[in-house]
Order: C-alpha cells, then sequence, then structure tokens
C-alpha cells in the first residue's frame, strides 16, 4: 500500500510524507512501545496513540516505514524532527485505534 | 621557544582545539572601564576603585591614547602629583590585541611582554574590550566544561574501528528520555555499515534499545557497551543502582516496577529483559540490591561464506 492513501481515511492529515513512493506491506497496532519492538514486522505502519519522539527511535530500529498517530494526539515539534531526520512518514488521524486500524486494514486489502 | 607557552605535546587535543578556535573577542572582556586623557589622576583613583580594575584604557571617541596601571598611580600619589591629567602619566606605547586573533596569540602575549592587560582594538581600530588573564581563564573554563559535558553526552570511549573488532561503550542517564535509543540507533548503524544480516541486525537493535530504555527507567544510570568481532556481537548494560530485588520476576513477562508516567509513555510493560532474552543466543543477568545490575547479551555470527578464489 502506498502510503498517501492514508490520505483517504476522513480527516487524516499528512504531517510528514514518507519518501516519494514509499509503500508499507502491513501494519502494526500498539501503544506499547516494548510490544512494537518485540512483535511489529518490517516495512509496515504503526497505528499508535503515542506521539512522542520514542516512538520514533523505536519505529527506527524495526524497520517501520511510517507512524499513524490517533485521536488527534498534537505531534510534538521534536517528535516531527526525529521523524525527519529518520525518514519516516508521519500522520495523525482523528480516529482512535480501533477504527484507525480498521480503514487501514480496508485500505491494505484494497491494493 | 614555544609559540604558545603551554606544551603541544602533552595538552589534550580537544584544549589545544579550542586555543585557536577562540578569538581574542570570545575571551575579552567587554564593559570596558576607560577615562579621556584630561581626567586627573585623583579621578583615575576614584574610578579603580568604584570598578575595582588595576588598569585602565585611555579612550576618547574610540580611539586609544595609552594605559594607564595602579603603578602609574602609586607613582602619582607618591610624588604628590594628584591633580595632573593622566595623559602626564599613561603609557602612550600600548601593546594591543585584535579581536578575531586566535586565543593561542592572545595568551602569547603574556610571555612575550611582562603586561597584565591588552587592549584590544577591531578592525577599525576601535578600543572594543580588553584581555586579562582572569578573562580567559573564566571563559576558557567555561568552553572546556562546554566541551565536555558535549562529548560525555555522546557516548564516551570509541576504541577501536578496525575490519575486525568494534568497541564502544555508550553512557545512559537515568530519565533521559530526549536521548533514549540514540546508543541503539548507533549500533544498528554500525551493524549495517559492516553489511550483516537484517534479521540479525535487527535482533541486537532489539535487544540493545530494550538494554538502554532499562537504564533510562530504572537505573540510576550506567553504560551500555557495544562490541563486535568477526565470531560474535555482545552487549552489556551496566550501572550503578538500584539494584533488582528479585531477577527471577524481573524476567517475567509482564511484571515492572515503573511508575505510571514512564507507561504513559509507552514503556514499562514488563517486557524490556524478556524480550532482549528472546532475541539474544546467550542472556546473563547480574543484580545485587544496592550495588546494581549487569546484563550481558551474546549474538553470534554466522561464518563468513568463503570468497571464491579469482577464476
Amino acid at each position: 500500500m502506498k502510503l498517501d492513501r492514508l490520505l483517504d481515511i476522513p480527516g487524516t492529515e499528512c504531517l510528514l510524507p514518507a519518501p516519494a513512493g514509499a509503500e508499507v506491506s502491513g501494519a502494526f497496532t500498539s501503544d506499547l512501545l516494548s510490544d512494537v519492538m518485540a512483535h511489529a514486522a518490517e516495512n509496515s505502519l504503526l497505528i499508535t496513540i503515542q506521539a512522542h519522539q520514542n516512538a520514533i527511535a523505536v519505529a527506527t530500529l524495526v524497520g517501520i516505514r511510517a507512524i499513524l498517530a490517533c485521536s488527534s494526539r498534537p505531534i510534538p515539534a521534536d517528535m516531527l524532527a526525529a521523524a525527519r531526520k529518520e525518514g519516516l512518514g508521519l500522520y495523525c488521524t482523528p480516529l482512535n485505534q480501533f477504527d484507525a486500524s480498521v480503514a487501514v486494514a480496508r485500505l491494505l486489502a484494497d491494493r | 621557544m614555544n609559540p604558545i607557552p603551554i606544551s603541544a605535546e602533552q595538552s589534550p587535543l580537544l584544549f589545544l582545539e579550542l586555543l585557536y578556535k577562540l578569538r581574542v573577542r570570545d575571551v575579552m572582556a567587554r564593559d570596558l572601564v576607560t577615562i579621556r586623557r584630561d581626567a586627573t589622576m585623583r579621578e583615575l583613583q576614584r574610578l579603580m576603585q568604584a570598578r575595582r580594575v588595576s588598569g585602565v584604557p585611555v579612550v576618547e571617541n574610540g580611539r586609544l591614547f595609552g594605559i594607564v596601571s595602579i603603578e602609574d598611580l602609586l607613582q602619582a600619589l607618591d610624588a604628590q602629583r594628584m591633580d595632573e591629567p593622566v595623559a602626564n602619566f599613561m603609557a602612550a606605547n600600548v601593546v594591543t590585541i585584535e579581536d578575531d586573533m586566535p586565543l593561542a596569540i592572545a595568551i602569547s602575549y603574556f610571555n612575550k611582554y611582562e603586561y597584565r592587560r591588552f587592549p584590544v582594538l577591531n578592525a577599525r581600530g576601535e578600543a572594543v574590550g580588553i584581555v586579562t588573564a582572569r578573562s580567559i581563564n573564566t571563559r576558557l573554563l567555561v568552553e572546556l566544561f562546554r566541551e565536555l559535558a558535549r562529548i560525555e553526552n555522546q557516548y564516551v570511549l570509541p576504541l577501536s574501528e578496525n575490519a575486525s573488532c568494534y568497541f564502544q561503550t555508550f553512557r545512559v542517564a537515568r530519565s533521559d528520555f530526549e536521548n533514549a535509543g540514540s546508543a541503539a540507533t548507533e549500533i544498528k548503524n554500525v551493524l549495517q555499515k559492516r553489511g550483516l544480516d537484517p534479521k540479525l541486525i535487527r535482533r541486537v537493535a532489539i535487544a540493545a534499545y530494550e538494554l538502554e530504555m532499562n537504564l533510562v527507567v530504572h537505573s540510576d544510570g550506567g553504560t551500555l557497551t557495544f562490541r563486535a568481532d568477526e565470531g560474535e556481537i555482545q552487549l552489556i548494560a551496566k550501572d550503578q543502582g538500584p539494584g533488582i530485588a528479585d531477577v527471577d520476576l524481573a524476567m517475567q513477562e509482564g511484571w515492572t516496577t515503573a511508575n505510571d508516567w514512564v507507561k504513559s509513555l509507552g514503556f514499562g510493560a514488563g517486557m524490556g529483559l524478556p524480550n532482549a532474552k528472546r532475541v539474544s543466543d546467550e542472556f546473563h543477568i547480574a543484580s545485587e540490591l544496592g550495588k546494581g545490575t549487569t546484563v550481558t547479551v551474546r549474538d553470534v555470527l554466522p561464518p563468513r561464506p568463503l570468497q571464491k578464489p579469482p577464476a
């Protein structure tokens, strides 16, 4: 799935585009960063409520391509800067983790 | 003779670099106390007492005419000539320094000349400051502390980086969530540069991150040491306390002592140590309450395929 398709989800905004044409092959939903660390697959999208720069570090280490921050959590500037430095995409949605996961699952099935 | 009265062989490189990086304008005192030529020596005495200085440049409209020191004042006092103008006592041939000279040159001036202060001129020849041993020392100390802090915050001790063995120790501070993950990221970068298997890199990165986060969340601060050679990769997390009361409990998935605000960041789920163990070929933990904890993990590298001899 091309990451810019996330913008098809109502209300979803792109705060930082991933490198042009970047794709993910799946998604992982969790707010426990250790859980993300242990179980998220590479080349996936992280759906989470953890809008802080530690989420960027975890994503970078496990090879996550982009983060979808849920429930319109405000994204702090240091998180945005860290994502830019690591070349991660950063998206924000008003949906909660469940609804965002459902929407992303539909997009993934729709390719 | 040394151009600077400091041994270039024995001083740390960092210090010598500072001597050339810093300019005179960085170390000079800018709140310049000056006096006019037609002021009396009595006025000079009051000025020196009020501003607690022992030498005063004689300046009018930015132009430097000379310098009067406490020795000149004593001479005037002794000769009872305190009502005479400063111009009669000042030293007119003043050794000055330019504001964009390196600090090293300013220091060498203290050796070359017997003066204790040098007025500083800018490119237009205006007096803009004064350099004394005190102004140099103060600024140098500040800069040295700043450099030290910078070096400590970066990880310390990159001992060797050659083809066969890599060794690096990262300092990790308690509750430093700002830099948390930087050691693991650096380790991952090093392994990627070595062209290792991405699956293995991921395993080591996970172990490094969990150990680093444990130091941030639970320890009083410690170090994460990373060593890689042809045969294996080793990570050692060592802290100075507080130690783990029950190591078996700590190894159980889901068991945690993390507080609520740490949990709200997505940490402290009781998965750190089990995760680190799961991604390691060897895992060892030793802890003593009140002393500290040392965790060692090892990942064995697969033997490198033999290079084909050139046809």
